[in-house]
């Protein structure tokens, strides 16, 4: 642990932030392997001195499960890499997967007091960097669990949200079973974001970590389907039960043209090309359509992905199509900036209208129209208004739909008395997770809506106290 | 992992295959199917579950070879597994008494429809089946339809046996006979089941059919599997696979079964490639599947 000796500060701004070797946009566009590469011990100890260690740390506040950010960094700045990473893992199970995806410029890097002048201290690079080494050199333990309490929690849906609350549970003693709808662990980050950007072994060994700490796993078990969350309760005895069953229902803009072969949407794409490895077709049984002119519609993190696949599948033009500005876009400044290096093109302020297809049903054209800003609209962003007559067509042989995701309805269409909101977002309590139904908690994008892996965590979190609060008492 | 108990070829390149899958037999419901994966790099394949038996724990499903995934299927013996059984995915079939049912199975549909017409039988209604094939060497479960069926018609096309024609000629002489039909399920190769529904259309008889689109996760996630159904997009997938026959774009379905043609041509190439033999000619049916 953190020896007694103070260690010699460093000026504040007297090193610039470290830059993240990363592969050259033309090299990587031509392979599916990780983007950055990841800081080396000696910059990630150069770029954790840069921490002034503030004495009311800001940082911590703009995380979503208060990582203990400074303890960590000071860890790292003295070679104590191993010992950082427990330290982050007290809080957050899956650092290696938030150091690569989550927001860090909008959450804890933002209020970094070295930003108000110079830059923030890279503190995802570095909380990836020591999962990574703790991972990597083989220094992962698992945390010895409570004593079995007796009682029996069923997760369901192994995504980020689902993962947290099992590693909770667990370790407070409960026999907790995990059921998964697909045939592998890990929800989004499995099926969606690409092996480029979070690198699927990383996920894998995550998903190992739970199960090591005594959490059973349950793959092919669509809940709803191949059981009930009722019979989870009546027929196999579960005490309690968390729905973290994620964002998984495709949006479409129901415009015409849109069932033409090739027009995906981008939970097809990705799943096709992630979970299914079609970029090792044939080696892979699943195939993905070879294109050469992409138009990606939407501006999110998941049509940032969409791009870039398509790139990485061989298309050589991808647009994407986006009817705000990048000012409005919602994904991050370096997914953009990255979609931008490898040459994606981005048509702003135009929308698509039409899709046209050939004699076999294949899309060959995109017709879109052009827009102007004019007020902000609920949003907060400046809503989009057509630019009448601006109408022109894209020449292209795929699309990839990527404009949000809804509530798969499965779980509350065959759970009566689980209450959903217009949307069909389950309802349930911020704090607790504590659904209309009792001894039924939910949380993650399930009940907010498509959001980040970190809050999913963050909600996984809180519902598990509230879960391990309500088996102990049985109040509800 | 879910073992086989047992492969048959009941006709030319059409497999059963008898499946250890306890959570899947205890639950399964007439008109519902199974999603199957062979290896860590194998496709989701999507097939009706033809029987089951709950006490055993088994899932009996009929398929033909179309395609790589399918070829490798069948080539799987008693003791071999799959890496992964999911099920029972999609609606029941929606079962009352309708009073007379005119069952149809064309070709691979008699094992989708077989289930079915039990389930229908079984809730006291008349069934009159038609089971049509394009030659005799393909006619599948004759004996097992016969066996639910208050009358039984069996059709091939090119009158290799039993009645010569299709399955569409019939059903027309069930109508002109005056059967009062209170459904009609039509379950085969889509143009089959466009025909069947463009037969009872003009009288008014309520058609099922179930359709059969390229699936990916089969539960609802991707949108691969969509389909327009009187003009509003459906996935077929968790609101099928049965649907009203006289509200389904067919058009769009055939076409959209065509996606790949290209690379299961390549698929398929490579396995004949690695078996250093050609397969000889594999049927790929006209959209697809069943
Ligand atoms: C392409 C893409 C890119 C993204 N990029 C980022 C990013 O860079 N940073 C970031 O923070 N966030 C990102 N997100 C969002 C983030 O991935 C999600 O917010 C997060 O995964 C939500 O976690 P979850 O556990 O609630 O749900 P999911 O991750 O969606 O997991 C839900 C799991 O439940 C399973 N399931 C569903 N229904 C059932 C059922 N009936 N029975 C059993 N299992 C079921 C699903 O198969 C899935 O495995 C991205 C999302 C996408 C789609
Ligand atoms: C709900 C449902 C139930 C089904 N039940 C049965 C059944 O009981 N028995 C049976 O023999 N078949 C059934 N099918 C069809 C079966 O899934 C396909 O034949 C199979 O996926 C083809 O896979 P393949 O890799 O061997 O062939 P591929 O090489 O992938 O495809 C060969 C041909 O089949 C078409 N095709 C590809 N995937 C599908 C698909 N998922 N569905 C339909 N056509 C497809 C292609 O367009 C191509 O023409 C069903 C399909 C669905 C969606
Ligand atoms: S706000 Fe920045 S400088 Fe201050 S403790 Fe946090 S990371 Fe270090
Ligand atoms: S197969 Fe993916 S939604 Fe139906």
């Amino acid at each position: 642990m953190a020896e007694a000796t103070p260690r010699p500060r460093p000026k504040p701004f007297s090193i610039p932030r470290q830059p993240m070797p990363e592969q050259p946009p033309q090299v990587r566009v031509g392979n599916f392997r990780e983007v950055p590469f990841g800081l080396t011990p000696d910059l990630a100890i150069l770029e954790a001195s840069r921490c002034i260690q503030c004495k009311n740390p800001q940082c911590v506040k703009g995380c979503p499960v208060s990582v203990q950010i400074p303890e960590f960094i000071d860890l790292v700045a003295r070679g104590k890499f191993v010992e950082a990473a427990r330290k982050i893992k007290e809080t957050n199970a899956l650092p290696a997967v938030c150091g690569r995806v989550c927001p860090q410029e909008e959450q804890c890097e933002m209020p970094c007091v070295l930003g108000k002048k110079g830059e923030p201290v890279a503190i995802g690079r570095l909380e990836r960097f020591v999962a990574d080494f703790e991972r990597v050199t083989g220094n992962v333990v698992v945390p010895g669990v409570a004593a079995p309490t007796g009682k029996r929690v069923a997760v369901v849906g192994a995504g980020p949200a689902g993962l947290t609350v099992a590693g909770d549970l667990v370790q407070l003693g409960h026999d907790v079973t995990i059921f998964e709808a697909l045939h592998k662990a890990g929800g989004v980050l499995m099926y969606g974001i690409p092996e480029f950007r979070l690198p699927k072994d990383i996920v894998q060994s995550e998903v190992e970590y739970i199960r090591k700490l005594g959490a059973k796993l349950e793959c092919n078990a669509v809940i709803g389907k191949s059981i009930t969350i009722d019979e989870l309760v009546t027929e196999e005895g579960f005490d309690a039960v968390f729905v973290g069953t994620g964002a998984g229902l495709p949006y479409f803009m129901n415009i015409p043209g849109e069932n033409l072969i090739g027009v995906y949407s981008a939970n097809e794409y990705l799943t096709r090309a992630n979970l299914m490895k079609a970029y090792k077709f044939p080696e892979s049984d699943t195939p993905l359509n070879k294109a050469t002119n992409v138009a990606v519609v939407g501006g999110g993190n998941v049509a940032m992905d969409a791009a870039r696949t398509a790139k990485r599948m061989g298309a050589e033009n991808v647009y994407l199509v986006y009817r705000r500005s990048k000012k409005e876009m919602p994904a991050r400044v370096e997914e953009v900036h990255h979609a931008e290096e490898e040459g994606i093109e981005f048509h702003l302020l135009t929308n698509p209208i039409t899709y046209h297809g050939n004699d076999d049903a294949r899309v060959v054209s995109v017709e879109c129209q052009k827009m102007e800003l004019g007020e902000p609209d609920a949003s907060g962003r400046r809503r989009p208004v057509v630019i009448k007559g601006s109408e022109f067509k894209l020449t292209v042989d795929t699309v990839i739909v990527s404009i949000g995701n809804g509530a798969n309805p499965l779980v509350p269409s065959t759970t009566p008395g689980l209450d959903t909101n217009k949307w069909g977002n389950i309802l349930a309590d911020q704090e607790t997770g504590k659904t209309s139904k009792k001894g039924i908690f939910a949380g993650g994008d399930i009940v907010i809506g498509a959001a980040t892996v970190i809050l999913a965590m963050g909600a996984g979190r809180k519902a598990a106290a509230a879960i391990h609060e309500y088996l102990k008492t049985g109040a509800w | 992992m879910f073992p086989i108990l047992e492969t048959k070829e009941i006709a030319k390149n059409v497999y059963l295959q008898r499946i250890l899958a306890p959570r899947v037999a205890k639950k399964r419901k007439a008109g519902q199917f199974l999603v199957l994966r062979r290896t860590d790099n194998g496709e989701r394949i999507p097939l009706t579950i033809v029987t089951s038996d709950a006490v055993e724990g088994t899932v009996t499903i009929i398929f033909q070879t179309v395609g790589k995934s399918t070829t490798e299927f069948a080539r799987m013996k008693p003791g071999d597994t799959y890496l992964d059984v999911v099920g029972p995915l999609g609606l029941a079939t929606h079962i009352e008494n309708f009073g007379t049912v005119v069952g149809i199975g064309g070709g691979i549909g008699a094992a989708p429809l077989l289930p079915i017409a039990t389930a229908i039988k079984a809730a006291g209604n008349r069934l009159l089946s038609i089971v049509g094939a394009r030659t005799k060497d393909l006619l599948i479960l004759e004996d097992e339809m016969r066996a639910v069926s208050d009358e039984i018609v069996v059709t091939t096309d090119d009158g290799s046996y039993a009645k010569k024609g299709f399955v569409t000629n019939a059903l027309q002489e069930f109508i002109d006979r005056g059967e009062k039909i209170g459904l009609c399920i039509a379950i085969g190769p889509v143009p089959m089941m466009r025909a069947v529904a463009e037969v009872t259309r003009p009288h008014g008889i309520r058609t099922m059919v179930s359709l059969n689109p390229i699936m990916v996760d089969a539960t609802g996630m991707c949108g691969a599997c969509r389909v327009s159904v009187g003009g509003t997009t459906k996935f077929v997938c968790v609101d099928g696979p049965e649907f009203d026959g006289h509200q389904v774009d067919f058009k769009e379905l055939v076409m959209r079964n065509r996606a790949y043609l290209l690379e299961e041509k390549t698929a398929m190439e490579r396995i004949e490639h690695k078996d250093g033999k050609c397969m000889g000619s594999v049927a790929v049916p006209v959209g697809g599947g069943n």
